[in-house]
């Protein structure tokens, strides 16, 4: 089943991009390609077969709960968009009506 | 050659070592060549010209302090932009980080630090390192030294073009696809995958994680060797570093012994739709390997050709994952804060402003294969995708000691000839796409050049996870008969012309 305009934007809006007319258009058909093109993984993998995630058998790793230094406050905000009082500043997160 | 620029790192370790040559010198004679060429090239988006020099000065003085350094200290290097530099900017080839000096290194950058390297910038790539052309890059393509008109390869283009145009003798690079190989081949350069967790990805900006992993980037097999030696090892800030010795691939690349080694051919990796050129230099190093005294077999891999479908699926997964964290709150652009805007608001309109066409096709499909009522046909298939390749690679390696095959199907196409046709932009990591989803080590080396259109011809050689010496003792094998039968390594002819101040092709 192709994908639509209307698909493609819920899937915008779901990765929070913002996406002009043109490229929601654009997109809408290239990804239909994409899509064609990988149905052959789904359709000639024997269901039974185990997954890999990753392709090293791994285990966790753990290390010792020691103090270390962390990065000094002014670095970290050296390059954020905005700074107020030694923290990050963000847009509002609420709507303005609640 | 005796001008550093012309020289191998080895070379001019060697002359560093001996007090012929200080860092200083080879890096200034790096920094003017950058100067002289890279406006045609752009291999490089940043250049830390002072800086460079009085690193150079400092290894200088430390070493006429009699200390003992490391074997590559004092020779310049590139670092591809996706690496954490304390700093100098690290952008990943987007707006969306334009400007960015990150706040720590990327452990891969402290041991070239450590090791005494000295770092003449950053190279170019594409955008978060997804494309095969360096065409993704927000800043401009960077072109390929053999042909400008032609691609360099991607992502990784701006690390093998400053090797090819003599501009730095080594780089480092990542590979996630082919990032590494894939720009080595269309070079004339050599590329190494190392197994993934062989070296550390802490400070690489992540793509997919399950399949990322840093590499060296060299004008020669020894050179690769002796950066990858530098490189790799044990790294408890990833989490997937893995905690085994370093396989000796510097005494590999210098032993270049292929007797007795058995080398299997891809079958799967062959026929329609590689270039008649890349078949014939291909065929002619496994008859050159074959000569120097391997044993070549014919082997078959029939689920290679789910591995570039597969990774479709599993790339993008990881991408849209990962590139979440570019949210417009911490670091890197914001767009629309202007008070009107929530902070939801702002986060599209800087992920909509920040991100290029690619980088948004790959986070929304793989926004689509995780969501709901899809992510079993897509992510699950090509999870079981991936086992079924590396079953592949476990039954080959179990009679053979490596797989070879040619590094992609074509030579450097023109620049713009798929910008508009991602499938086909895709098809260029064919070939390096199986060993990412495996996790063994791979790497490219140079094969000659195609009878049809002079451009250079990459040779691939996988090799099973920790045996990546091998890849160097097979590469150093195809290097020496080789260079014997051309009478001079590949670059030279390109060393030997000066077309890249011509602007075109000679």
């Amino acid at each position: 089943m192709p994908l639509t305009p209307n698909d493609v934007a819920r899937l915008a809006d779901l990765a929070r991009i913002e996406l002009s007319d043109e490229e929601l258009a654009g997109l809408t058909g290239q990804l239909d390609l994409i899509l064609e093109s990988v149905q052959v993984v789904a359709s000639s993998v024997p269901p039974e077969t185990t997954p890999t995630s990753h392709a090293l058998s791994l285990t966790n790793v753990f290390r010792p709960d020691e103090v270390r230094p962390s990065l000094p406050v002014e670095d970290v905000l050296a390059m954020a968009p905005a700074v107020e009082d030694d923290r990050f500043r963000v847009p509002r997160i609420l709507e303005e009506a609640a | 050659m005796s001008e550093p620029i012309f020289a191998s790192a080895a070379d001019l370790a060697r002359d560093l070592a001996a007090g012929t040559l200080s860092s200083e010198e080879a890096t200034r004679a790096c920094l003017e060549r950058i100067e002289s060429s890279d406006g045609d090239v752009h291999a490089f988006l940043h250049v830390r010209a002072d800086e460079a020099l009085s690193d150079a000065r400092a290894i200088d003085q430390r070493r006429a302090s009699g200390e003992a350094l490391g074997p590559l200290a004092g020779v310049p290097i590139a670092v591809k932009d996706a690496f954490c530099t304390t700093g100098s900017p690290t952008t990943c080839g987007s707006r969306m980080l334009e400007g960015w000096v990150p706040p720590y290194d990327a452990t891969v950058v402290r041991r070239l630090k450590e090791a005494g390297l000295v770092i003449l910038g950053k190279t170019n790539m594409d955008e978060f390192a997804m494309g095969s052309s360096t065409e993704n890059s927000a800043f401009g393509p960077t072109r390929n030294p053999w042909d400008l008109t032609r691609i360099p390869g991607g992502s990784g283009g701006g690390s093998a073009a400053c090797l090819a145009a003599f501009e730095a003798p080594l780089a480092v690079g990542s590979d996630t696809g082919g990032s590494i190989r894939q720009p080595a081949s269309v070079t004339g350069t050599v590329g190494v995958k190392p197994t993934y967790g062989g070296v550390s990805r802490y400070g690489l900006v992540a793509m997919a994680s399950s399949l990322d992993q840093p590499g060296p980037c060299a004008r020669t097999v020894l050179d690769a060797a002796l950066l990858h030696a530098v490189m790799a090892g044990h790294d408890p800030s990833d989490s997937t570093s893995i905690d085994a010795p370093v396989p000796d691939v510097v005494a590999a690349a210098r032993a270049g012994d292929v007797a007795g080694m058995r080398i299997g051919v891809v079958t799967e990796l062959s026929g329609e739709g590689y270039a008649p050129g890349v078949e014939q230099r291909f065929q002619e190093a496994v008859a050159a390997l074959a000569a120097a005294g391997a044993e070549i077999v014919e082997v078959s891999c029939p689920h290679f050709s789910l591995a570039l479908p597969a990774y479709y699926l599993i790339m993008p997964s990881e991408v849209s994952s990962n590139l979440a964290r570019f949210d417009a709150m911490r670091y890197g652009l914001r767009v629309g804060d202007d008070g009107s805007h929530s902070a939801e608001q702002v986060m599209r309109l800087s992920r909509g402003a920040g991100f290029g066409a690619e980088v948004k096709r790959r986070v929304i499909l793989g926004t689509y294969a995780l969501s709901s009522g899809y992510y079993d046909a897509y992510y699950g298939s090509a999870q079981k995708a991936r086992t079924l390749i590396i079953e592949d690679f476990d039954r080959a390696f179990a009679t053979v000691d490596v797989l070879v095959s040619p590094s992609t199907p074509t030579t450097a196409f023109p620049l713009g000839e798929r910008t508009n046709d991602p499938m086909a932009m895709y098809q260029a990591d064919l070939c390096t796409i199986p060993s990412n989803m495996a996790g063994n080590s791979s790497a490219s080396f140079p094969a000659g050049l195609a009878p049809e259109d002079g451009l250079p011809v990459g040779f691939q050689v996988m090799a099973p996870p920790l045996c990546d010496d091998r890849l160097y003792r097979v590469g150093a094998a195809l290097e020496r008969v080789l260079t014997e039968r051309w009478g001079a390594p590949l670059l030279d002819a390109l060393a030997g012309r000066d077309r890249l101040s011509e602007g075109g092709r000679a």
